[in-house]
């Protein structure tokens, strides 16, 4: 391995060598605030490697790697989605009475985890960063061992998300038995009624199951609702964020290996697998009266319409996922840090009651969680009005017209359940429980976010032309 | 430059009232003023020079103005104004003032807030009426919906919270659709020209394949059908009208249906003739219903404030009529009815506030014999009532006769039925008066009259209107060559020069 080779990898070495130092701070001496900071400025760093390391020629890292823009682009985001996350549980775990130190660890494991996903050109990368995250996330998802919601959530995300790993390494073996090679590159699909070609369906069917299991859309979603209620609320948004962005983002660089709009059969699976997702998370959102499921169940959705472009084709769909997804970290982010810092030791505020007459009590926290949620709706001034935009260009650019019908249809579905928590947050309600007062730092991050959103939502330019550059060195289908 | 500062003083002003206005009450009044009379006065800077005078006759952009937004897409800032725009932009900023002045007493509860959302919904507003770039029309039209919503559902009455989101998901299903065809209409010009932009004038320039202009106009008609409204796409309009406060009630009817007026004759009549030609008895048919349809319902019903808004529909069903109708008299008479409906219409939703603000009911069946104890109140009542009825010498008479006039030679059936909406509206308009300000005096509270500052509001907005119906030549000046140019549209070399002047302003 050469020098150029370990720069390259730069951002990875300081996540795991921050996991590392985090831990062996721990076991010297026990300080929270110490620890966070700590993780914070691997975090830090490791974003500086990304910023110093961007617009360089792609650089292969053995089979394994392949270290370009795109790597790096997401490698980005889902550190900034760490950091902040990290930076919104230092108030989140100051309320909660259990050792919060090792909190930490796991969150840059887990982070080291999604980064190394959308840079996996081989089966071996791939399985092993969806590993890396998701034995991370067990453990955080039940972090409160004393919760009987969070003990149940960890449970339900380690079960399923083991036997998603099976289905991925079974498919994994027959698409191996079928082209002979397990890295992407030689990976080239059997004519359709030739020998393999049965096996590479099954195969590559299989490891779309295992994938829609970590991306929660219809029908592997069952998990979703569940652990997003009981594991504490920053881990919900790391599970929403980074750990669904990563895997897609591998998703799409598989695809792009495998030439998809080019196998009919694929293609329909993935469109129905989309269409169901934006009516059941939308239908289901609908229907909840808690906060965090009602956040699930629109996550599920979301990705629905995000596959969207995983159908259409050439850059202009690759950059819209890449927008997409910036707006949707934002925003989940920026909603889930709402919900962190209205908690209080006794559980999350996910009751919608919690928050009737919020714009009166903490006006801040009700313009953030306003803003988020129109930016999950849609709305103009907003990085999710922008982001859809570009998703219905992408669908109506590869005349995917039907999805993106749905889509729209779909939109309008989901502004009864947004538009119905920010009326309930403007109207007066109860106001002799007080809210706890958010922390410094948890509001530092929200109006950061909150600032970000609307820049996105207004300016996206800078944003798009950093997107241009990741997704310029993505091979375009093969055949 | 200027257009651009018409839309961003509004939302300074906002931004202003909302930070400087936070626990006192007078001073985001103050402030939006301020910036709406700003406003005005750049806007009459703008329309009194010379060169969009002579512009204005030729019906060319008095204005110009493109700077680069999101390049990687071809979405630039494009504003321009012309005749059109130009009465438009001044109907909402007179409108705009008259709505901080109705709710200066009215709203005494998060008055900073407020005036935040009036003013960026009039920023909106001024937004559609002066792009020319169809993603950023697209973003003005979702622009002014948000603050709209809040209008509605933080500050108004009983049945708030399902009237706002009955407004927001119609207009905004609407919207989403002509989402799908501004982007149908992107791609479908960029495949032929290799161009990938969405500026107005471009698109203009190339012809919309006939298989999908069908499909492609729906959406856009959707979206303006939806706002107009048109009946059966008016369920939502009763309900926001009526629950909206009463500065909500004056953008909504005065300003908000306006913009899908708007839409028709900017982007539906000039971008898609032929397949409109397919599908304009059906809605000039319906035009025709929902002139009669808003009439007979109007007359139903009890409250007053919902009355006002059955007769909105009424008289859109009249700019319906006139946009496809085809002839340049009817389209002036739509754009004359869009000014007079949006004042005397803004002007009886006013009314109707401050009766509500004093006896704290819009029941009809407790009001009766106002006259007596508020004589100022009841005739300025009667003479908005009479306005609306259409009576010679008011702006309504005016529009509505044109239209009619315009509309008979080619649709004569259908006008004729339409025209009997006339005799409708005389019915519910003298209903109204009959009903609260004459008749024996009601047991229930009655009104003290009006103050200084309503009554000179009124009474401006009086002089407006009768100005439209004795002279509606200023009004129409600016418009007429613009229609003469939608009925036969300009030859090729008439739209080089507009792209010309586009890259001097550059």
């Amino acid at each position: 391995m050469s020098i150029a080779d370990l720069a390259a990898l730069s951002p990875y070495i300081v996540l795991g060598a921050s996991a590392a130092a985090v831990m062996l701070v721990i076991a010297l001496r026990r300080n929270h605030a110490l620890t966070a900071l700590l993780t914070l400025t691997g975090f830090v760093l490791a974003a500086f490697c990304v910023a110093l390391l961007y617009r360089r020629p792609p650089h292969a890292v053995t089979p394994l790697l392949i270290i370009d823009d795109y790597a790096y682009f997401y490698a980005g985001l889902v550190i900034l989605a760490g950091s902040a996350v990290a930076a919104m549980s230092y108030s989140y775990l100051e309320k909660h009475a259990a050792h919060r130190e090792e909190f930490y660890v796991l969150l840059l494991a887990a982070t080291l985890g999604c980064a190394v996903l959308p840079a996996a050109a081989h089966f071996a990368s791939f399985f092993l960063g969806i590993e890396i995250l998701s034995v991370s996330l067990y453990a955080l998802a039940g972090y409160f061992r004393h919760n009987n919601l969070s003990v149940e959530a960890g449970l339900k995300y380690l079960i399923l998300a083991a036997v998603s790993s099976a289905f991925v390494l079974f498919g994994m073996a027959l698409v191996f038995a079928a082209t002979g090679t397990l890295a992407f590159a030689g990976m080239q699909a059997p004519a359709a009624a030739g020998p393999g070609s049965l096996p590479f369906l099954a195969g590559v069917v299989m490891i779309i199951t295992g994938v829609g299991f970590k991306l929660a859309v219809v029908p592997f979603h069952l998990w979703t609702p569940d652990v997003y209620e009981g594991a504490p609320a920053p881990v919900t948004a790391f599970i929403a964020t980074a750990s669904k962005g990563a895997v897609f983002a591998l998703l799409l660089r598989y695809f792009s290996f495998l030439g998809l709009r080019d196998r009919s059969e694929l293609a329909a699976i993935v469109a129905l697998i989309a269409v169901l997702s934006m009516f059941a998370g939308n239908i289901l959102a609908l229907l909840q009266q808690n906060v965090k499921r009602l956040l699930a169940y629109s996550s599920i959705a979301h990705l629905g319409y995000l596959l969207i472009t995983a159908l259409a084709s050439g850059p202009r769909a690759l950059s819209a996922a890449a927008l997409y997804l910036a707006a949707y970290f934002i925003t989940t982010l920026g909603a889930f840090g709402v919900v962190a810092a209205l908690s209080d030791g006794s559980g999350d505020a996910a009751g919608l009651d919690a928050y009737r007459g919020l714009s009166r009590r903490r006006p801040l926290l009700a313009a953030v969680f306003a803003s988020m949620l129109f930016s999950l709706a849609g709305i103009p001034l907003t990085a999710g009005f922008v982001g859809k935009f570009f998703l219905i260009a992408a669908g109506a650019g590869s005349s995917l017209w039907f999805a993106v019908i749905a889509l729209v249809v779909n939109s309008v579905i989901g502004l009864f359940y947004y538009l119905r928590i920010i009326v309930i947050m403007f109207t007066a309600g109860r106001t002799e429980t007080d809210a706890p007062a958010a922390s410094r730092s948890a509001s530092a991050v929200l109006v950061v976010l909150m600032l970000l959103l609307i820049w996105v939502g207004v300016y996206p330019g800078p944003l798009l032309d950093v997107i241009a550059s990741a997704v310029d060195g993505i091979p375009q289908p093969l055949r | 430059m200027i257009l651009l500062w018409l839309i961003i003083i509004p939302l300074i002003g906002g931004l202003a009232a909302w930070l400087f206005g936070r626990g006192t009450n007078s001073s985001p009044r103050w402030i939006s003023l301020a910036a709406l009379v700003s406003d005005c006065i750049l806007l009459v800077s703008l329309g009194g020079s010379e060169s969009s005078a002579s512009a204005l006759a030729r019906g060319a952009w008095m204005l110009n103005w493109t700077h680069a937004w999101i390049p990687q897409l071809g979405i630039g800032l494009h504003l321009a104004m012309d005749g059109l725009s130009l009465v438009l932009v001044a109907l909402t900023l007179v409108l705009g003032i008259a709505a901080v002045i109705c709710s200066w007493t009215e709203i005494r509860e998060r008055t900073a807030a407020f005036h935040l959302n009036l003013l960026w919904i009039i920023a909106g507003i001024l937004g559609v009426f002066l792009s020319l770039d169809l993603f950023l029309f697209y973003f003005f039209w979702e622009l002014m919906l948000v603050p709209m919503y809040f209008l509605i559902s933080i500050w108004g009455h009983e049945n708030r919270a399902y009237a706002s989101l009955k407004f927001f998901l119609f207009t905004q299903a609407g919207g989403l659709f002509m989402l799908l065809s501004i982007l149908a209409l992107y791609f479908i010009h960029g495949r032929a020209t290799g161009v990938y932009t969405f500026d107005y004038i471009q698109l203009l320039g190339t012809g919309v394949p006939r298989n999908y202009a069908f499909w492609i106009m729906s959406g856009f008609l959707l979206a303006f059908l939806v706002k107009l409204p048109m009946v059966p796409f008016h369920p939502w309009l009763p309900d926001a009208h009526t629950e909206a406060p009463t500065a909500g009630s004056v953008i909504l009817a005065g300003l908000l249906l306006k913009t899908g007026a708007y839409g028709l004759l900017r982007f539906v009549l000039p971008l898609f003739p032929d397949a409109l030609a397919s599908v304009a008895p059906l809605l000039l048919l319906l035009a025709a219903i929902g002139i009669v349809y808003g009439a007979v319902l109007a007359f139903g019903q009890s409250d007053l404030k919902r009355l006002v808004a059955y007769t909105s529909v009424s008289h859109m069903g009249f700019v319906l009529l006139g946009v496809f109708a085809g002839s340049v008299t009817a389209l002036s008479g739509a754009v004359m009815q869009m000014l007079a409906h949006g004042v005397s219409t803004g002007a009886l939703f006013i009314i109707v506030g401050l009766v509500q603000e004093r006896i704290h009911t819009r029941d009809l069946g407790s009001m009766g014999g106002f006259w007596t104890t508020a004589p100022r109140l009841s005739s300025i009542g009667l003479v908005f009532a009479l306005a609306s009825l259409g009576l010679p010498g008011f702006g309504n008479f005016a529009a509505e006769f044109m239209i009619l006039i315009g509309s008979f030679r080619p649709h004569p059936v259908i006008t004729s039925f339409a025209a009997s909406g006339l005799v409708l509206a005389a019915v519910y308009s003298l209903w109204i008066v009959q009903r609260a300000f004459h008749g024996p005096r009601s047991t229930g509270p009655q009104p003290p009259d009006l103050g200084a500052r309503e009554a000179g509001m009124l009474a401006v907005m009086i002089a407006v209107i009768i100005w439209l119906g004795m002279f509606p030549r200023p009004a129409l000046k600016p418009v007429q060559p613009l229609m003469q140019k939608i009925v036969s549209p300009a030859p090729a070399e008439d739209l080089i020069r507009i792209q010309g002047a586009q890259n001097v302003n550059r």
